[in-house]
Protein backbone atom coordinates (compact mmCIF):
# COMPACT_ATOMS: atom_id res chain seq x y z
CA UNK A 1 0.00 0.00 0.00
CA UNK A 2 1.23 3.53 -0.39
CA UNK A 3 0.94 6.15 1.84
CA UNK A 4 -1.04 9.17 0.60
CA UNK A 5 1.02 12.48 0.29
CA UNK A 6 1.97 14.00 3.52
CA UNK A 7 1.38 10.31 5.14
CA UNK A 8 4.23 8.44 6.86
CA UNK A 9 4.39 5.09 8.15
CA UNK A 10 5.52 4.10 10.88
CA UNK A 11 5.83 1.07 13.17
CA UNK A 12 5.34 0.42 16.56
CA UNK A 13 6.17 -2.31 18.98
CA UNK A 14 3.79 -2.94 22.40
CA UNK A 15 4.20 -4.59 25.77
CA UNK A 16 2.32 -7.65 25.43
CA UNK A 17 -0.77 -6.58 27.91
CA UNK A 18 -1.32 -3.62 25.37
CA UNK A 19 -1.36 -6.00 22.23
CA UNK A 20 -3.80 -7.99 23.99
CA UNK A 21 -6.20 -5.23 24.53
CA UNK A 22 -5.94 -3.72 20.92
CA UNK A 23 -6.07 -7.25 19.44
CA UNK A 24 -3.04 -6.98 17.80
CA UNK A 25 -0.32 -9.46 17.10
CA UNK A 26 3.44 -8.44 16.82
CA UNK A 27 4.13 -5.10 15.36
CA UNK A 28 1.10 -2.07 13.90
CA UNK A 29 1.63 0.18 11.48
CA UNK A 30 0.54 3.54 11.83
CA UNK A 31 -0.27 5.91 9.15
CA UNK A 32 1.16 9.24 10.33
CA UNK A 33 -0.04 12.66 8.97
CA UNK A 34 2.48 15.02 9.03
CA UNK A 35 5.37 15.49 11.30
CA UNK A 36 6.41 12.01 12.99
CA UNK A 37 6.16 12.67 16.83
CA UNK A 38 5.82 11.23 19.72
CA UNK A 39 2.18 12.68 20.13
CA UNK A 40 1.65 12.31 16.76
CA UNK A 41 2.35 8.38 16.94
CA UNK A 42 0.61 8.23 19.99
CA UNK A 43 -2.34 10.18 18.99
CA UNK A 44 -2.78 8.04 15.48
CA UNK A 45 -2.50 4.88 17.44
CA UNK A 46 -5.05 6.18 20.19
CA UNK A 47 -6.96 6.73 17.18
CA UNK A 48 -6.67 3.20 15.76
CA UNK A 49 -7.16 1.28 19.10
CA UNK A 50 -9.22 3.23 21.45
CA UNK A 51 -9.49 0.70 23.70
CA UNK A 52 -5.56 2.10 24.47
CA UNK A 53 -6.33 5.75 25.37
CA UNK A 54 -5.38 6.47 28.54
CA UNK A 55 -2.93 3.28 29.23
CA UNK A 56 -0.14 4.79 27.58
CA UNK A 57 -0.47 8.21 28.64
CA UNK A 58 -2.69 10.53 30.81
CA UNK A 59 -6.33 11.07 28.90
CA UNK A 60 -6.03 14.83 30.04
CA UNK A 61 -2.35 16.41 30.33
CA UNK A 62 -1.00 13.63 27.41
CA UNK A 63 2.06 12.98 30.51
CA UNK A 64 3.35 9.63 30.01
CA UNK A 65 2.44 7.08 32.27
CA UNK A 66 5.04 6.40 35.43
CA UNK A 67 5.65 2.68 34.28
CA UNK A 68 6.27 3.52 30.19
CA UNK A 69 8.75 4.19 28.45
CA UNK A 70 9.41 4.86 25.36
CA UNK A 71 12.30 3.33 22.89
CA UNK A 72 14.13 3.69 19.50
CA UNK A 73 16.79 0.80 19.27
CA UNK A 74 18.81 1.21 21.99
CA UNK A 75 17.60 5.12 22.78
CA UNK A 76 15.40 5.93 25.68
CA UNK A 77 13.21 8.60 24.32
CA UNK A 78 10.67 8.69 27.39
CA UNK A 79 11.42 12.18 28.48
CA UNK A 80 12.15 13.37 25.03
CA UNK A 81 9.53 16.59 24.56
CA UNK A 82 6.26 14.30 22.90
CA UNK A 83 6.78 17.20 19.84
CA UNK A 84 10.51 16.52 18.91
CA UNK A 85 10.99 14.52 15.99
CA UNK A 86 11.45 10.99 16.52
CA UNK A 87 14.40 9.71 15.03
CA UNK A 88 14.91 9.44 11.10
CA UNK A 89 14.90 5.73 11.24
CA UNK A 90 11.32 5.62 12.75
CA UNK A 91 9.75 8.18 9.78
CA UNK A 92 11.97 5.42 7.51
CA UNK A 93 10.03 2.63 8.49
CA UNK A 94 13.65 0.93 9.50
CA UNK A 95 13.52 1.02 13.49
CA UNK A 96 9.92 0.25 14.99
CA UNK A 97 8.68 3.25 18.07
CA UNK A 98 8.60 0.43 21.25
CA UNK A 99 6.58 1.06 24.09
CA UNK A 100 7.67 -1.09 27.05
CA UNK A 101 6.14 -1.59 30.28
CA UNK A 102 8.82 -0.97 33.02
CA UNK A 103 10.22 -3.40 35.16
CA UNK A 104 8.69 -3.63 38.45
CA UNK A 105 7.39 -5.61 41.40
CA UNK A 106 4.38 -7.07 41.94
CA UNK B 1 -32.91 -26.14 38.41
CA UNK B 2 -30.82 -23.05 39.97
CA UNK B 3 -27.01 -22.75 39.56
CA UNK B 4 -24.65 -20.27 40.82
CA UNK B 5 -21.71 -18.42 39.02
CA UNK B 6 -19.46 -16.78 41.19
CA UNK B 7 -17.52 -13.78 39.51
CA UNK B 8 -14.27 -14.03 40.76
CA UNK B 9 -11.13 -11.10 41.09
CA UNK B 10 -7.97 -11.78 42.00
CA UNK B 11 -4.34 -9.54 42.25
CA UNK B 12 -3.55 -10.96 38.62
CA UNK B 13 -7.06 -12.13 36.82
CA UNK B 14 -10.55 -12.71 37.24
CA UNK B 15 -12.51 -16.23 37.39
CA UNK B 16 -15.67 -17.43 36.87
CA UNK B 17 -16.53 -20.53 38.66
CA UNK B 18 -19.84 -22.27 38.05
CA UNK B 19 -22.14 -24.86 39.72
CA UNK B 20 -25.23 -26.66 40.10
CA UNK B 21 -27.78 -26.14 42.84
CA UNK B 22 -26.31 -28.23 45.15
CA UNK B 23 -23.14 -26.57 45.22
CA UNK B 24 -21.12 -29.16 45.26
CA UNK B 25 -18.71 -29.34 42.74
CA UNK B 26 -17.15 -26.58 40.33
CA UNK B 27 -16.70 -25.41 37.10
CA UNK B 28 -13.11 -22.92 37.02
CA UNK B 29 -12.83 -20.72 34.00
CA UNK B 30 -10.25 -18.30 33.90
CA UNK B 31 -7.83 -16.59 33.94
CA UNK B 32 -9.53 -13.42 31.98
CA UNK B 33 -7.06 -10.41 31.59
CA UNK B 34 -4.13 -12.17 33.23
CA UNK B 35 -1.70 -10.35 35.06
CA UNK B 36 -4.06 -7.50 35.43
CA UNK B 37 -5.54 -6.66 39.42
CA UNK B 38 -9.33 -7.18 38.57
CA UNK B 39 -10.77 -5.02 42.31
CA UNK B 40 -14.21 -6.22 41.66
CA UNK B 41 -16.34 -8.29 38.81
CA UNK B 42 -20.38 -7.32 39.53
CA UNK B 43 -23.35 -8.49 37.39
CA UNK B 44 -26.62 -6.46 36.78
CA UNK B 45 -29.61 -7.52 38.38
CA UNK B 46 -31.78 -6.83 35.65
CA UNK B 47 -29.88 -9.00 33.11
CA UNK B 48 -27.33 -11.76 35.27
CA UNK B 49 -25.51 -11.87 31.99
CA UNK B 50 -24.31 -8.80 31.80
CA UNK B 51 -21.29 -8.30 34.40
CA UNK B 52 -19.25 -5.06 34.65
CA UNK B 53 -15.42 -5.73 35.44
CA UNK B 54 -12.52 -3.45 36.96
CA UNK B 55 -9.05 -3.98 35.51
CA UNK B 56 -6.61 -2.25 36.15
CA UNK B 57 -2.16 -2.06 36.96
CA UNK B 58 0.42 0.10 37.90
CA UNK B 59 1.67 -0.02 34.21
CA UNK B 60 -1.98 0.82 32.46
CA UNK B 61 -4.03 2.24 34.90
CA UNK B 62 -7.71 1.42 34.50
CA UNK B 63 -10.06 -0.52 32.34
CA UNK B 64 -13.89 -1.05 32.70
CA UNK B 65 -14.73 -4.37 30.89
CA UNK B 66 -18.21 -5.16 29.94
CA UNK B 67 -19.34 -8.85 29.45
CA UNK B 68 -22.95 -9.78 27.66
CA UNK B 69 -22.71 -13.07 27.66
CA UNK B 70 -21.81 -14.16 31.41
CA UNK B 71 -18.61 -13.71 31.10
CA UNK B 72 -17.69 -15.77 28.39
CA UNK B 73 -16.96 -12.33 26.02
CA UNK B 74 -15.98 -9.28 27.22
CA UNK B 75 -15.18 -5.75 25.80
CA UNK B 76 -13.49 -2.80 26.89
CA UNK B 77 -15.92 -0.02 27.51
CA UNK B 78 -15.29 3.65 29.08
CA UNK B 79 -12.20 4.46 31.13
CA UNK B 80 -12.57 8.07 31.04
CA UNK B 81 -12.86 9.31 34.71
CA UNK B 82 -12.20 12.65 34.77
CA UNK B 83 -12.53 14.44 37.66
CA UNK B 84 -14.90 17.57 37.48
CA UNK B 85 -14.30 21.18 37.76
CA UNK B 86 -11.41 22.35 40.29
CA UNK B 87 -10.30 19.27 41.76
CA UNK B 88 -9.27 21.03 44.99
CA UNK B 89 -7.39 18.88 47.35
CA UNK B 90 -7.71 15.60 50.56
CA UNK B 91 -5.29 15.35 53.61
CA UNK B 92 -2.60 13.32 52.77
CA UNK B 93 -1.70 10.67 55.46
CA UNK B 94 1.15 13.96 56.79
CA UNK B 95 -1.72 15.70 57.45
CA UNK B 96 -0.50 17.78 54.26
CA UNK B 97 -2.75 18.96 51.26
CA UNK B 98 -2.96 16.97 48.10
CA UNK B 99 -4.57 17.23 44.97
CA UNK B 100 -7.65 14.79 44.25
CA UNK B 101 -6.13 11.87 41.79
CA UNK B 102 -7.47 8.83 40.42
CA UNK B 103 -6.00 5.70 40.81
CA UNK B 104 -8.51 2.81 40.63
CA UNK B 105 -12.24 1.71 40.73
CA UNK B 106 -12.56 -0.57 43.44
CA UNK B 107 -16.33 -1.24 43.02
CA UNK B 108 -18.78 -1.65 40.85
CA UNK B 109 -22.59 -0.91 41.19
CA UNK B 110 -25.32 -2.00 38.59
CA UNK B 111 -28.34 0.01 39.18
CA UNK B 112 -31.28 -2.37 40.12
CA UNK B 113 -33.86 -0.30 37.87
CA UNK B 114 -32.21 0.39 35.07
CA UNK B 115 -29.73 -1.76 32.83
CA UNK B 116 -28.02 0.36 31.29
CA UNK B 117 -27.17 2.61 34.37
CA UNK B 118 -23.72 1.36 36.50
CA UNK B 119 -21.66 2.91 39.65
CA UNK B 120 -18.02 2.84 39.66
CA UNK B 121 -16.63 3.83 43.25
CA UNK B 122 -12.70 5.53 42.74
CA UNK B 123 -10.00 5.48 44.24
CA UNK B 124 -9.21 8.90 45.47
CA UNK B 125 -12.80 8.75 46.80
CA UNK B 126 -15.31 9.60 44.10
CA UNK B 127 -18.42 8.36 42.52
CA UNK B 128 -18.87 7.86 38.95
CA UNK B 129 -22.15 7.35 37.10
CA UNK B 130 -22.31 5.86 33.47
CA UNK B 131 -25.85 5.59 31.78
CA UNK B 132 -24.77 3.90 28.61
CA UNK B 133 -23.56 0.54 30.17
CA UNK B 134 -20.03 1.80 31.01
CA UNK B 135 -19.08 3.28 27.77
CA UNK B 136 -19.02 7.06 29.03
CA UNK B 137 -18.82 7.87 33.07
CA UNK B 138 -19.58 11.11 34.81
CA UNK B 139 -18.57 12.06 38.68
CA UNK B 140 -21.35 13.02 41.01
CA UNK B 141 -19.93 15.90 42.06
CA UNK B 142 -21.93 16.62 44.89
CA UNK B 143 -20.13 14.00 46.71
CA UNK B 144 -16.34 15.21 46.97
CA UNK B 145 -17.00 18.52 47.14
CA UNK B 146 -18.76 18.06 50.55
CA UNK B 147 -18.08 20.17 52.62
CA UNK B 148 -15.71 18.12 54.62
CA UNK B 149 -13.67 16.85 51.50
CA UNK B 150 -10.83 18.54 51.94
CA UNK B 151 -10.64 16.92 55.90
CA UNK B 152 -10.63 13.12 54.21
CA UNK B 153 -7.81 11.21 54.59
CA UNK B 154 -6.53 8.05 53.27
CA UNK B 155 -7.18 4.45 55.11
CA UNK B 156 -3.76 2.22 54.57
CA UNK B 157 -5.34 0.50 51.11
CA UNK B 158 -5.92 4.45 49.75
CA UNK B 159 -8.54 6.88 49.95
CA UNK B 160 -11.22 4.32 48.39
CA UNK B 161 -15.22 4.35 47.65
CA UNK B 162 -15.17 0.79 48.51
CA UNK B 163 -19.05 0.38 48.75
CA UNK B 164 -22.36 2.00 46.94
CA UNK B 165 -25.88 1.02 47.86
CA UNK B 166 -29.09 1.29 46.31
CA UNK B 167 -32.09 0.27 46.41
CA UNK B 168 -34.61 -0.67 43.98
CA UNK B 169 -37.59 1.53 42.93
CA UNK B 170 -35.66 4.28 44.75
CA UNK B 171 -33.00 6.09 42.97
CA UNK B 172 -33.25 9.32 45.25
CA UNK B 173 -31.72 6.78 47.73
CA UNK B 174 -28.02 5.83 48.21
CA UNK B 175 -25.39 5.09 50.36
CA UNK B 176 -21.53 4.70 49.76
CA UNK B 177 -18.68 4.32 52.39
CA UNK B 178 -15.50 5.93 51.90
CA UNK B 179 -11.84 4.33 53.79
CA UNK B 180 -11.15 6.50 55.65
CA UNK B 181 -13.90 9.15 55.99
CA UNK B 182 -17.06 7.12 56.56
CA UNK B 183 -20.61 6.75 55.59
CA UNK B 184 -22.26 9.59 53.43
CA UNK B 185 -26.05 9.30 52.26
CA UNK B 186 -27.78 10.85 49.73
CA UNK B 187 -32.13 11.52 49.50
CA UNK B 188 -31.73 13.23 46.50
CA UNK B 189 -30.27 10.78 43.41
CA UNK B 190 -26.75 11.75 44.52
CA UNK B 191 -26.90 15.38 43.95
CA UNK B 192 -25.90 16.21 47.75
CA UNK B 193 -24.68 14.26 50.49
CA UNK B 194 -24.39 14.22 54.44
CA UNK B 195 -22.46 12.06 56.88
CA UNK B 196 -23.86 9.34 58.24
CA UNK B 197 -21.42 8.20 61.13
CA UNK B 198 -23.75 9.06 63.99
CA UNK B 199 -22.25 6.51 67.02
CA UNK B 200 -19.22 5.55 65.24
CA UNK B 201 -16.39 5.45 67.63
CA UNK B 202 -12.51 5.42 66.69
CA UNK B 203 -10.55 5.50 69.75
CA UNK B 204 -6.71 5.30 68.86
CA UNK B 205 -7.52 6.10 65.39
CA UNK B 206 -9.15 9.45 65.03
CA UNK B 207 -7.92 12.32 67.94
CA UNK B 208 -11.91 13.09 68.22
CA UNK B 209 -13.16 9.49 68.23
CA UNK B 210 -16.66 10.68 67.72
CA UNK B 211 -15.98 12.56 64.75
CA UNK B 212 -18.75 12.60 62.45
CA UNK B 213 -16.45 11.80 59.52
CA UNK B 214 -13.38 10.42 59.32
CA UNK B 215 -14.03 6.75 60.11
CA UNK B 216 -12.56 4.16 58.64
CA UNK B 217 -15.62 2.21 57.35
CA UNK B 218 -14.69 -1.58 55.93
CA UNK B 219 -17.61 -2.60 54.18
CA UNK B 220 -21.10 -2.08 54.67
CA UNK B 221 -24.11 -4.95 54.25
CA UNK B 222 -28.23 -4.85 53.86
CA UNK B 223 -31.19 -7.24 53.45
CA UNK B 224 -32.77 -5.95 50.58
CA UNK B 225 -35.86 -7.19 51.89
CA UNK B 226 -35.27 -4.36 55.14
CA UNK B 227 -33.75 -1.54 53.76
CA UNK B 228 -33.44 0.35 56.83
CA UNK B 229 -30.98 -2.03 58.40
CA UNK B 230 -27.15 -1.03 57.80
CA UNK B 231 -24.77 -3.72 59.14
CA UNK B 232 -21.21 -2.33 59.11
CA UNK B 233 -17.60 -4.10 59.54
CA UNK B 234 -15.47 -1.07 60.90
CA UNK B 235 -11.75 -1.29 61.14
CA UNK B 236 -12.70 -2.21 64.49
CA UNK B 237 -15.96 -3.21 65.70
CA UNK B 238 -18.99 -4.68 63.84
CA UNK B 239 -21.88 -1.78 63.99
CA UNK B 240 -25.22 -1.76 62.79
CA UNK B 241 -28.11 0.54 61.94
CA UNK B 242 -32.02 0.52 62.16
CA UNK B 243 -32.84 3.98 60.78
CA UNK B 244 -30.55 3.78 57.01
CA UNK B 245 -27.28 4.88 59.02
CA UNK B 246 -28.85 7.63 60.99
CA UNK B 247 -27.45 6.15 64.13
CA UNK B 248 -24.92 3.20 64.42
CA UNK B 249 -24.78 1.16 67.15
CA UNK B 250 -21.63 -1.90 67.90
CA UNK B 251 -22.84 -5.14 67.76
CA UNK B 252 -19.06 -6.98 68.38
CA UNK B 253 -20.34 -9.09 71.13
CA UNK B 254 -18.51 -11.91 71.79
CA UNK B 255 -16.20 -11.76 68.49
CA UNK B 256 -12.53 -12.86 69.13
CA UNK B 257 -11.75 -9.60 67.23
CA UNK B 258 -14.09 -6.86 66.09
CA UNK B 259 -11.57 -5.99 63.64
CA UNK B 260 -11.98 -7.37 59.82
CA UNK B 261 -13.06 -6.28 56.28
CA UNK B 262 -16.26 -8.56 55.02
CA UNK B 263 -19.37 -8.37 56.48
CA UNK B 264 -22.75 -9.99 54.66
CA UNK B 265 -26.41 -10.53 55.58
CA UNK B 266 -27.83 -14.39 54.84
CA UNK B 267 -30.43 -13.89 51.66
CA UNK B 268 -33.27 -14.68 53.48
CA UNK B 269 -32.89 -14.20 57.32
CA UNK B 270 -32.78 -10.40 57.70
CA UNK B 271 -31.33 -10.62 61.29
CA UNK B 272 -28.57 -13.38 59.98
CA UNK B 273 -25.26 -11.92 59.49
CA UNK B 274 -21.53 -13.17 58.92
CA UNK B 275 -18.08 -11.58 59.32
CA UNK B 276 -14.70 -13.10 59.33
CA UNK B 277 -12.60 -11.60 62.23
CA UNK B 278 -8.80 -10.85 61.83
CA UNK B 279 -6.38 -10.31 64.53
CA UNK B 280 -5.62 -6.29 64.05
CA UNK B 281 -4.77 -4.13 61.20
CA UNK B 282 -0.95 -4.89 61.82
CA UNK B 283 -1.58 -8.86 61.70
CA UNK B 284 -4.08 -9.68 59.32
CA UNK B 285 -4.49 -12.85 59.13
CA UNK B 286 -7.04 -14.84 61.78
CA UNK B 287 -7.08 -15.22 65.14
CA UNK B 288 -5.13 -18.31 66.40
CA UNK B 289 -3.90 -19.04 63.35
CA UNK B 290 -7.66 -20.05 62.54
CA UNK B 291 -10.32 -19.52 60.33
CA UNK B 292 -13.38 -18.99 61.23
CA UNK B 293 -16.46 -17.63 59.89
CA UNK B 294 -18.39 -15.69 62.71
CA UNK B 295 -22.57 -15.80 61.86
CA UNK B 296 -25.12 -14.42 64.43
CA UNK B 297 -28.16 -14.86 63.78
CA UNK B 298 -29.79 -12.04 66.25
CA UNK B 299 -28.80 -9.08 64.27
CA UNK B 300 -25.81 -9.07 66.16
CA UNK B 301 -24.33 -9.03 69.74
CA UNK B 302 -24.12 -12.88 69.64
CA UNK B 303 -22.02 -14.91 67.60
CA UNK B 304 -21.19 -17.92 66.88
CA UNK B 305 -17.70 -19.53 64.90
CA UNK B 306 -18.43 -21.50 62.11
CA UNK B 307 -15.45 -24.07 61.27
CA UNK B 308 -16.38 -27.31 59.76
CA UNK B 309 -14.61 -27.61 56.39
CA UNK B 310 -11.75 -24.71 56.81
CA UNK B 311 -8.67 -24.35 58.43
CA UNK B 312 -8.19 -24.80 62.42
CA UNK B 313 -4.51 -24.67 62.31
CA UNK B 314 -1.46 -22.33 61.29
CA UNK B 315 -3.72 -20.42 58.59
CA UNK B 316 -2.98 -16.52 57.88
CA UNK B 317 -4.34 -15.32 55.18
CA UNK B 318 -6.54 -12.03 54.92
CA UNK B 319 -10.52 -11.95 53.41
CA UNK B 320 -10.78 -8.74 52.13
CA UNK B 321 -14.15 -6.21 51.99
CA UNK B 322 -15.46 -7.48 48.39
CA UNK B 323 -14.66 -11.09 49.49
CA UNK B 324 -18.00 -12.40 50.25
CA UNK B 325 -21.21 -12.91 48.85
CA UNK B 326 -24.24 -14.58 49.15
CA UNK B 327 -26.60 -16.64 46.65
CA UNK B 328 -30.32 -16.45 47.07
CA UNK B 329 -31.17 -20.18 47.35
CA UNK B 330 -32.04 -22.00 50.26
CA UNK B 331 -30.49 -23.52 52.01
CA UNK B 332 -28.68 -19.78 51.34
CA UNK B 333 -24.95 -20.01 49.72
CA UNK B 334 -22.32 -18.27 51.43
CA UNK B 335 -18.78 -17.41 49.97
CA UNK B 336 -15.74 -15.76 50.35
CA UNK B 337 -12.23 -15.86 48.88
CA UNK B 338 -9.06 -15.11 50.83
CA UNK B 339 -5.50 -13.81 50.11
CA UNK B 340 -4.12 -17.27 49.39
CA UNK B 341 -6.08 -18.18 46.75
CA UNK B 342 -8.99 -20.12 48.17
CA UNK B 343 -12.60 -19.66 47.84
CA UNK B 344 -14.71 -21.47 50.03
CA UNK B 345 -18.33 -21.65 49.71
CA UNK B 346 -21.05 -23.08 52.09
CA UNK B 347 -24.48 -24.83 50.53
CA UNK B 348 -25.95 -24.76 54.37
CA UNK B 349 -25.49 -20.99 55.20
CA UNK B 350 -22.33 -21.51 56.64
CA UNK B 351 -22.57 -24.93 58.66
CA UNK B 352 -20.09 -26.31 56.38
CA UNK B 353 -17.53 -25.62 54.24
CA UNK B 354 -14.99 -26.39 51.18
CA UNK B 355 -12.98 -24.96 49.02
CA UNK B 356 -14.51 -24.55 45.49
CA UNK B 357 -10.89 -23.52 43.98
CA UNK B 358 -7.94 -23.29 46.48
CA UNK B 359 -4.71 -21.95 44.54
CA UNK B 360 -6.17 -18.74 42.63
CA UNK B 361 -3.88 -15.54 42.98
CA UNK B 362 -4.95 -13.58 46.28
CA UNK B 363 -8.71 -12.72 45.90
CA UNK B 364 -9.83 -9.40 45.79
CA UNK B 365 -13.93 -9.80 44.99
CA UNK B 366 -16.35 -12.30 44.81
CA UNK B 367 -19.63 -11.85 43.85
CA UNK B 368 -22.27 -14.59 43.65
CA UNK B 369 -24.82 -14.97 41.30
CA UNK B 370 -28.17 -17.21 41.32
CA UNK B 371 -28.79 -18.12 37.66
CA UNK B 372 -32.22 -20.21 36.85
Amino acid sequence: MTPGPGVTVVRARLPTQLRDLAGVGGEVELEILGAVTLASVLETLEAQFPVLKGTIRDRATGKRRAFIRFFVGEADLSNVSPDAALPEAVARGQEALVVVGAMAGG
Amino acid sequence: MSRVRLLVGTRKGAFVLTSDGKRQSWQVDGPYFGGWEMYHLKGSPLDPDRIYASQSNGWFGQLVQRSDDGGKTWTAVGNDFAYQGDVGTHMWYDGSSRPWEFTRIWHLEPSPDEPDTVFAGAQDAALFRSTDGGGTWHEMTGLRRHATGPAWQPGAGGLCLHTVLLRPGAPWWMAVAISAAGVFRSDDGGESWRPANNGLRSEGVLPDPDAYEGHCVHKLAVHKAFPDVLFMQKHWDVMRSDDSGGTWREVSGNLPSDFGFAIDVHAHEPETVYVVPIKSDSEHYPPEGKLRVYRSRSGGDEWEPLTQGLPQANCYVDVLRDAMSVDSLDPCGVYFGTTGGQVYASSDAGDSWSAAVRDLPPVLSVEAQTLP
